[in-house]
């Protein structure tokens, strides 16, 4: 049992995997099952995705859809962690709110969608604007679970010398909420990610959503298929490098 | 007695809110076809479950998150101690079913709803397709935690595989299996809503979509405290039936 060997053959299972499920995807195509056109040749999906990916209108869609992810993770980041430092800070705080938060955070925030539309626009700041939703309530959990562990010996210290509450908030509570913080993070951008693509499938004129959704309203399929394929690739790519980057502290 | 007090005190702020919220559209601070005022939205709330089929809505977005959970575990667990069993296996597969975690798989509804029609179909295809993944994890994860001294000594009382499948391996790893159930029925509830909101197919999510189409912001608003308090209770109850497990 080297690691060698178990490598090699791990390998081999994939290979053997991609291989098999490439072939069920040809003969779906080849054998006339389903729909014309619902499960087209892998060889137009490639030729389609080649052409995406020599699209300057994909990189524009691509490069829009991101910065409203960005955006919108960033307010929901902070405005979670600063509300888990207010709340998380008081026991009886983070009592009360809990159950308030818990339930809207179980709650498909997709509905919030009209009012959010209502409040921003419909343009970029309703993407913002649900993407920080999405990405608020995995992090605010994360910052009161994470500020029930910190140690209370470090706040009595901290007030005994006299610190201010900003000093309390800078040099106890976010260094002991980094860790809890990246993991909720990591949950709230991919939260962010489907809140973002949603709101532009249903109303908006850019962004890989809307470039996915154009395809198939035109029966585009293979186009649409090469659209999905780069997104869940670049899905997958960002949360990857966030699981990196939470393993990292 | 500190529970309590904290419950109150939660009901209280939402109440303060609620007033302020009132307040704040009746003094023109907020424009009122932006923000429903609570006494509006009250007011709709009964119009709403009188005119229209919430109950029906409810049923149709529940039965499908629950029918597509169900398939989920019937598959997921399986799958789950297959992963398990063979090694090779679970070490080729797992960082691929943690890749579709992380994949917007909500995307994919197009595609079903031209394979499977405008139906139900649709519907608890995609909550089945998002709810197996933590299933399949979870499941793996609690088999790969119990402890080896459990096994062992079934096996030294000669038990067959089966029996320590079934008497020793599932029960050890059932709270664990539970979260997973818990966390696939949440991802469901949220993808379907999601494709009945976007594909305006029927259910609670069709509702809130089709009282913004009509615009009728005070309607549109009661069905969203509708989906966010069955939303809640869904949270509440699946966490009491996880602890109950757990504890058994």
């Amino acid at each position: 049992m080297t690691g060698r060997s178990e490598r090699h053959a791990v390998l081999a299972v994939r290979l053997a995997t991609v291989l098999a499920l490439w072939g069920a995807w040809e003969l779906l195509a080849r054998s006339g099952l389903l729909y014309e056109g619902v499960v087209p040749s892998s060889l137009r999906v490639a030729a389609a995705l080649a052409a995406e990916l020599g699209d300057p209108l994909f990189y524009r869609d691509a490069l829009w859809t991101a910065y409203e992810i960005v955006a919108g993770f960033a307010l929901g980041t902070l405005a979670g962690v600063a509300a888990g430092i207010a709340l998380g800070a008081r026991r009886f705080a983070a009592a009360a709110a809990g159950p308030y938060i818990h339930g809207l955070a179980s709650t498909p925030k997709i509905v919030f969608l009209p009012i959010v539309m209502l409040l921003c626009g419909v343009g970029a700041g309703s993407k913002i604007g649900m993407a920080a939703l999405s990405a608020f309530f995995p992090v605010v959990i994360a910052a009161i679970a994470g500020m029930a562990e910190v140690d209370a010996v470090l706040v009595r210290v901290a007030r005994s010398f006299n610190a201010s509450a900003s000093d309390l908030v800078r040099k106890v509570y976010l260094p002991s909420l980094v860790v809890p913080v990246t993991s909720g993070m990591r949950l709230g951008l991919g939260v962010a990610t489907i809140g973002v693509l949603l709101a532009e499938i249903k109303f908006s004129d850019r962004g890989l959503g809307h470039r996915a959704i154009q395809h198939y309203q035109f029966f585009r399929v293979a186009d649409m298929y090469a659209v999905l394929l780069a997104t869940f690739a670049l899905a997958v790519a960002a949360n990857a490098l966030m699981g990196r980057l939470a393993r990292r502290r | 007695m500190r529970g309590w007090a904290s419950s109150a005190t939660g009901l209280a702020c939402v109440a303060v809110l609620a007033l302020l919220l009132e307040l704040a559209v009746a003094a023109e601070l907020i424009a009122g076809y932006v923000v429903a005022p609570p006494s509006a939205m009250l007011a709709a709330l009964v119009t709403v479950v009188a005119e229209e089929p919430v109950l029906e809505d409810f049923c149709l977005t529940f039965g499908a998150t629950l029918l597509s959970t169900l398939l989920a575990v019937l598959v997921g667990v399986p799958l789950g101690y297959l992963l398990h069993r063979r090694k090779l296996l679970g070490r080729a597969y797992e960082s691929w079913i943690g890749a579709l975690f992380s994949a917007p798989l909500v995307l994919l509804y197009p595609i079903f709803l031209v394979v499977f029609g405008r139906s139900i179909r649709v519907v608890i295809a995609m909550g089945f397709v998002v709810a197996v993944v933590p299933i399949i994890l979870k499941t793996r994860e609690g088999l790969a935690a119990v402890r080896p001294v459990l096994v062992n000594v079934a096996r030294a009382f000669n038990a067959s595989e089966a029996a320590v499948t079934t008497k020793v391996l599932l029960p050890a790893a059932r709270p664990t299996i539970f979260t997973g159930v818990r966390l696939g029925l949440i991802y469901a509830m949220t993808n379907i809503v999601g494709i009945e909101f976007l594909a305006n197919l029927s259910g609670l999510g069709f509702l809130v979509g089709e009282l913004y189409d009509r615009y009728d912001i005070p309607g549109m608003y009661a069905a969203i405290v509708c989906l966010i308090l069955t939303s809640a209770l869904f949270y509440a109850l699946t966490g009491r039936l996880e602890r109950w497990v757990g504890a058994r």
